[in-house]
């Protein structure tokens, strides 16, 4: 325990400072500054599962902005969807949204979730994210970095 | 007349003071974990967007679904109305019965665990079975721990134990305060759902326990439950607080000893929250087959605080 103290206090913050806030995205109106997020994976590699993870960890620390990860579509806000929607996560990924109470907002996240990426025209892709469900944002990037992820998620808080 | 305006002003006190009293736990956590943290206020923008947003009951679900957010919140705010925060003589005092409060405070929990229930999902069913299994293990606890309290002042009421601490400084070192108090410590760790028990931050649905009952929740059904959670965790902190050192609740009428006692509550909690904050930090959560023994342990002692005062009276 007095080891953890002690690394505790070496490592100080390592949160980067925050860059000036982005312009507020139209899809932030009715969120208060506070965003519940669910991410759904609809068949990605896992690459912008690992950019998520940045986002939301200790450096990047999407969630001094008033984001959160949850573990329930109903509690949420937002979906941040990545990869080319698979046809066994078509319905899935439709109730998903279903169950997500309004006012909702919807982000693509990865080349994959916007346009198939690499996978447009293979025989399990069911589509792009927004051939399944309405979208508001997109984030470009094979994979997005963590700036741009935790850039559209200050859209969305608008902080 | 001034009786009825201190409870009400207790209830005011704890549901909004304790969004911030989270709020500050997951800030001074952040600190710690070396991220900046969302400021103490975020709690109340998720409720106040909650409460915006669109009521969803899910398919299936009955009238128990819909009826345990708001009996989980009105027996919260009963409790939180009856319990000697600020002054030792309010109005309600005949109801701040140790075994009403926790019996009101377990109907809540109980309300939460159906709903869970209710649901007819796996997780909900699983939440509440393990939600079970702990309430069953630590209402003994607070029983018991409260109970070894009381046998020294002859009465079950929480104002006259707090009454009788108050006129005898001494008690509060005494064996069976210390025993009583570590084991109602505990008991409310395990009860609030505080890591080593439950992490109220996780995101995996096969070690949630609190949070899988209420997966189903949305919208301002779910602001409900995550204010009267936090209204409860800010109960059990208070009521540990002022049996174990009630200075500076107010014991004459007036504003300025209310107001004395306000800044006392608040600051007294206020310590206790952040020190299970830190705590937590250097903590990982226990199996849930492990839970059991700590309970057990924390059982003992209460029941050696009963021994205790029954011996050393």
């Amino acid at each position: 325990m007095l080891g953890l103290i002690g690394r505790i206090r070496r490592l100080g913050r390592v949160a980067e400072p925050a860059p000036p806030p982005p312009e507020r995205s139209p899809a932030a109106v009715g969120l208060g500054g506070s965003v519940q997020v669910r991410h759904v994976d609809a068949g990605s590699c896992n690459g912008c599962e690992i950019e998520i993870g940045q986002a939301f960890g200790p450096v990047y620390d999407a969630e001094r902005y008033g984001a959160r990860l949850v573990a329930s579509p109903r509690h949420a806000d937002a979906l941040l969807v990545t990869g080319p929607v698979t046809r066994n996560m078509a319905e899935p990924l439709r109730r998903t949204y279903e169950a997500v109470p309004e006012p909702r907002r919807v982000v693509a996240v990865g080349d994959c979730a916007r346009n198939c990426g690499v996978f447009a025209g293979a025989y399990g892709v069911a589509g792009a994210v927004a051939d399944v469900v309405p979208v508001d944002v997109q984030v470009p990037g094979c994979p997005p970095a963590p700036e741009a992820i935790v850039a559209v998620v200050r859209g969305l808080t608008g902080r | 007349m001034t009786g009825v305006l201190v409870a009400a002003l207790q209830v005011v006190v704890v549901a909004g003071g304790s969004p911030l009293l989270v709020g500050a736990m997951r800030q001074v956590r952040a600190r710690l974990e070396g991220r900046a943290g969302p400021g103490v206020a975020q709690p109340w923008r998720d409720l106040r967007k909650l409460l915006r947003k669109e009521p969803l009951t899910p398919r299936g679900t009955t009238e128990v679904f819909r009826l345990a957010p708001v009996l989980l919140m009105a027996t919260t705010l009963v409790v939180a109305a009856v319990v000697p925060f600020l002054t030792n003589a309010t109005p309600l005092g005949p109801v701040a019965d140790l075994f009403a409060v926790v019996a009101l405070l377990s109907l809540g929990a109980v309300a939460l665990a159906l709903a869970g229930i209710d649901t007819g999902t796996a997780f909900g069913g699983m939440g509440a079975s393990r939600e079970v299994t702990i309430i069953a293990l630590v209402e003994p606890t607070l029983l018991v721990a409260i109970f070894a309290l009381s046998v020294r002042v002859g009465s079950t009421n929480l104002g006259d134990i707090v009454t009788s601490t108050l006129h005898d400084p001494a008690l509060v070192i005494s064996p069976v305060s210390l025993l009583a108090a570590l084991a109602f410590a505990v008991a409310i760790i395990a009860e609030t759902g505080r890591l080593p028990v439950d992490n109220p931050a996780t995101h995996l649905e096969l070690t949630m326990v609190h949070e899988a009952m209420v997966l189903e929740y949305a919208g301002p059904d779910l602001a409900l439950v995550e204010w009267a959670s936090a209204m409860r965790l800010a109960v059990f902190l208070g009521l540990l607080a002022n049996l174990f050192a009630p200075w500076g609740i107010a014991s004459l009428a007036g504003p300025l000893p209310v107001a004395v006692a306000v800044a006392a509550l608040a600051g007294k909690v206020a310590v206790l929250g952040l020190a299970l904050a830190v705590g937590e930090v250097f903590m990982a959560k226990l199996r849930l087959f492990r839970v059991p023994e700590l309970l057990a342990g924390s059982f003992l002692l209460a029941l050696l605080a009963v021994a205790a005062s029954y011996f050393l009276a």
